[in-house]
């Protein structure tokens, strides 16, 4: 047994209460979050979090790890920032070895109009506040001597925008770092407990029914993943969202000498190498909107077929893993942060395929706008209304592979 | 096993050859005109279960035909032709 696991052991399950202050319907990251900063930045302790299976058994553990901060519009480079920061800080904080790691990330360019992209990335980057530097091909090839620097012939590499903090960290150890941290300051966590229905109180949301009975709350929130749509109908809400599969493979191991992350928005793939030498590939979002956990075959001959055109090396290794997780895609491909305009419900979803990167700052924000009442300035423009009042964040260029 | 989309004049075939469309339906209970715009340009129903939705075979015969697939499994339930 290592330390991850004993720890697990010490935990104290509890039985849920009949009321909370802040009921959080999902444990996943953005759940557990917001449970660990209400406990630790505002001292709100009187929370339950639901989950209808288990910590972090949802997209939080069907993800690709990859925490960056290289967006393209200044609100969401601000905001993905926060979280790098706060990652960065989150061993120590939470006293648990998360094992992260920062690897940086290089974003190729193949074309000349895909080099004045990643410049004009590097510059909006640097100018609010997440370094970016535009890289030629001599720099690539030495920050990662495994490219085939011509792509195969047809994908040549032109430059990258490298931007040094990017990071990987593994994905169980952070949401069970945060569930620990609010259950040791009395926070409950309920799992095999699913939300079946919220009470409604007139207009206001006062609670929710669960396989475990009735709870009442002051505030609910839904951090819920790929089933999110189900859970704001109960409060009479429908939203701009669409479930899709997103689906990623390991290989077996190579030696640990893949330094950095490599992404395409070209040939739409990233491959980074995990601790165990795994490497790790990920593409795009499956076209159908579905709920299904299935993994397809032509997925990882699309991939493959096109990764080798960069990283020929993998034609030697075999496919050891393959899983999927379901993405709430919002139209502008930004998170949907905040109220909802029922009294008492509040919303975090559209984490698409850029949730896990967002975990520590999406809880900090949301618990202290559940604290305070006030919508901090960093999430304010990814509210709800957005699309109503024609203020929809567009941002379809940086989440497109990830 | 990828999934393959029954096209009523092509027969089954990939379903990169097809583009999704999704059929819209604003609820009645929206009445206000500005809410119905909001709905009909941003909210999905996002149904898990039997759905029936319009492909556009785009890298074959581009035609648009109506089929009925399950979300929740990714299997196709049924063919209807628009």
């Amino acid at each position: 047994m290592n330390e991850f696991t004993e720890r697990q052991m010490q935990l104290t399950w509890r039985a849920p209460k009949k009321s909370y202050d802040v009921v959080i319907v999902g444990a996943g990251g953005h759940g557990l979050a917001t449970a660990y900063y209400l406990a630790t930045r505002h001292g709100i302790t009187n929370v339950g979090v639901f989950e209808r299976g288990y910590i972090g058994g949802g997209n939080s553990g069907r993800n690709t790890t990859i925490i960056r901060a290289n967006y393209g519009i200044p609100a969401a480079v601000r905001f993905y920032q926060r979280s790098v920061d706060l990652y960065r800080g989150l061993e120590q904080e939470t006293d648990r070895w998360l094992m992260h790691q920062q690897k940086g990330i290089l974003w190729m360019a193949h074309s000349e109009a895909a080099v004045r992209a990643e410049r004009m990335r590097a510059k909006l980057n640097t100018e609010f506040g997440a370094e970016t530097e535009f890289v030629g091909p001599r720099q690539v090839e030495e920050l990662c001597p495994q490219l085939d620097m011509s792509g195969g012939g047809r994908w040549p590499v032109l430059g990258a925008s490298y931007h040094p903090q990017g990071a990987t960290a593994r994905h169980d150890r952070v949401v069970w770092a945060l569930a620990e941290g609010a259950m040791e300051r009395g926070a409950h966590v309920h799992q095999n407990t699913p939300v079946e229905g919220l009470i409604l109180d007139g207009e206001r949301v006062a609670g929710v029914r669960t396989a475990a009975g009735d709870v009442a709350a002051r505030a609910v929130v839904s951090a819920v993943g790929g089933h999110v749509s189900r859970i704001a109908a109960m409060a009479g809400l429908r939203l701009p969202i669409r479930t899709h599969r997103l689906q990623a493979f390991v290989t077996n191991h190579y030696r640990q000498q893949f330094g950095p992350i490599v992404a395409s928005s070209e040939l739409f793939f990233y491959a980074s190498q995990t601790a165990r030498g795994e490497m790790l590939l990920g593409a795009e979002i499956d076209p159908q909107p579905s709920f299904s956990y299935r993994s397809s075959h032509d997925f990882v001959q699309d991939v493959c077929r096109r990764a080798l055109c960069l990283l020929p090396f993998m034609s030697n290794l075999r496919v050891l893993r393959q899983w999927t997780g379901v993405c709430d895609m919002s139209p502008d491909y930004s998170p949907i942060m905040g109220r909802t305009g029922v009294p008492g419900f509040f919303i975090t979803t559209g984490w698409g395929t850029w949730g896990f990167k967002a975990i520590p700052a999406g809880g900090e924000q949301m618990a202290e706008l559940i604290a305070t009442g006030e919508i901090p300035e960093l999430i304010a423009p990814f509210g709800l209304d957005r699309f109503a009042r024609d203020r929809t964040m567009a941002d379809r260029g940086s989440a497109g592979t990830h | 096993m990828s999934l393959r989309i029954p096209c009523p004049l092509c027969g089954d075939r990939s379903v990169h050859e097809f583009v999704h469309g999704e059929i819209r339906r604003i609820p009645d209970h929206v009445t206000d005109p500005d809410e119905r715009d909001l709905d009909f340009a941003f909210h999905h129903d996002n149904e898990e279960g039997v759905v029936t939705e319009r492909w556009f075979h785009a890298l074959g015969c581009r035609r648009w035909f109506e089929i009925r697939r399950d979300t929740t499994t990714d299997r196709i339930v049924g063919a209807a032709e628009s």
